[in-house]
């Protein structure tokens, strides 16, 4: 049943990418995008990856599509006629077409019990989660502690791109106030519904987005997709109420402080490891009992890189919104 | 007292697919804009409702049972809205609807 399933998303995922490619008009290849993102959202789904799954429809289908609007109003909404050199990279897209088919003859069968990945590293993570962590999410387990090097690396590509944008986006022509031409007014102060709907759903929003920060020891979820949904939460806030007012909530130094603070704290933690006598990001010293070190130091490590995800999609959002072109 | 369950359940189900269906027809048969949006709204609308009540029948009283009630509470809040939202931007965009198409037309504030 599985199979038939993840084949009838991956037939829908491959006509929506090849939609996406024909398409020439940017909107609809925008929410083309969205809708990709879902799909192999649910195929993650469907392979019992929870928490791959939540993460990519927060960022792939939620952010991603505001953040892709957001550029599209600085630009224009059809796509520039294509260059000459077609043929060219038709050719080049071929062969490496061919070479990453040529490659899958070499997986591992679907679910094979002697795949590397079931035989390498992953059943000492899932046997130790239990004696040495204690929670039941064995996924944040090898996050945040076992492979805590790679989301620390991970947290600073996010806090990279993000000082990237600002780079690139800040400094610009900015908006004086952004008010609807015709009618003067800020955000969506002319439209009744979606600001009541708006206002009610933001705070559901923003609990969700604590509860997926918090339960991600129990559940499905962590720092990356609750900083995802918090920022939707506080995009939705700006849409509704004007750039202005959103940019008041959370001024943009705040913002920065943000974007640093979470990889600062994600940091300290590790340091904190070494200063109490382990090695770096080695959280049992944390507490006299070291599965109580291990839970406090993923807790704060989470924290930190929620916080640091909610500030960079927040920054990348207040820099495309406060252009004009 | 299960199988009853189980059974309406079911019909809840094959109901919500069939609107769903309908919604999805209706979505890419019909000739303007509104006319489009008022099929893929009985999707949202009547179709969630129906799928949705089923999958709760088959939960049972259980955790699931609620997040299910969540999950349709938004959905009743939310697609009301984008669909407000869309026809309030169509009409923004000088889409006006078609009166003499003949259908239901709906009509934005």
């Amino acid at each position: 049943m599985t199979v038939i399933f993840g084949i009838f998303l991956l037939t829908l995922l491959l006509i929506t990418a090849v939609a996406i490619v024909r398409t020439k008009n940017l909107f609809v290849a925008v929410m083309l995008m969205g809708i990709a993102s879902l799909l192999i959202a649910a195929n993650f789904f469907l392979l019992d990856a929870a928490d791959v799954a939540l993460t990519e429809a927060a960022v792939g289908a939620g952010i991603s599509t505001v953040l892709f609007l957001g550029a599209l109003a600085l630009t224009s909404e059809h796509e520039r006629a294509p260059t000459s050199r077609r043929a060219a990279s038709l050719i080049v897209v071929t062969l490496a077409a061919l070479v990453v088919i040529y490659a899958t003859f070499d997986k591992p069968g679907f679910g094979a019990l002697d795949a590397p990945v079931q035989t390498h590293v992953a059943p000492w993570y899932l046997e130790n989660t239990r004696t040495q962590i204690d929670i039941p999410n064995a996924v944040t387990a090898v996050l945040g502690s076992f492979r805590g090097y790679d989301t620390l690396g991970e947290v600073f590509v996010v806090l990279t791109a993000g000082i990237g944008v600002l780079f690139l986006l800040a400094g610009g022509p900015v908006a004086a106030a952004d008010r609807s031409p015709r009618t003067g007014k800020k955000g969506l102060e002319g439209h009744l519904i979606p600001r009541v709907i708006g206002r009610l759903l933001i705070p559901f929003i923003l609990l969700f987005g604590l509860y997926v920060q918090f339960h991600g020891e129990y559940g499905p979820g962590g720092g990356f997709q609750a900083g995802a949904i918090i920022a939707a939460g506080i995009i939705l806030f700006a849409l509704l109420e004007g750039e202005e007012r959103g940019l008041q909530v959370i001024p943009p130094r705040v913002l920065l402080g943000l974007m640093a603070g979470g990889a600062l704290l994600y940091g300290a933690v590790g340091l904190a490891g070494v200063v109490l006598g382990g090695s770096f990001l080695d959280y049992s010293v944390l507490s006299s009992d070291p599965v109580k070190g291990q839970q406090l130091g993923i807790l704060l490590i989470e924290a930190g890189v929620g916080i640091t995800v909610t500030g960079v999609l927040l920054a990348i959002y207040h820099a495309f919104a406060a252009r004009r072109r | 007292m299960a199988a009853l369950l189980d059974i309406l359940s079911w019909i809840l189900l094959t109901l919500g697919g069939f609107c769903i269906l309908v919604g999805g027809i209706g979505a890419l048969r019909l000739p303007d804009l509104f006319t489009r949006m008022h099929a893929a709204s009985v999707t949202d609308s009547i179709g969630a409702i129906l799928v949705l009540t089923g999958v709760m029948l088959q939960a049972g009283l259980s955790l699931a049972a609620i997040k299910l009630a969540a999950i349709l509470l938004f959905l009743l809040l939310t697609s009301p809205t984008a669909s407000n939202a869309l026809a309030a931007a169509a009409m923004l965009a000088g889409n006006e609807p078609g009166i003499d198409v003949g259908g239901d037309e709906e009509t934005a504030p």
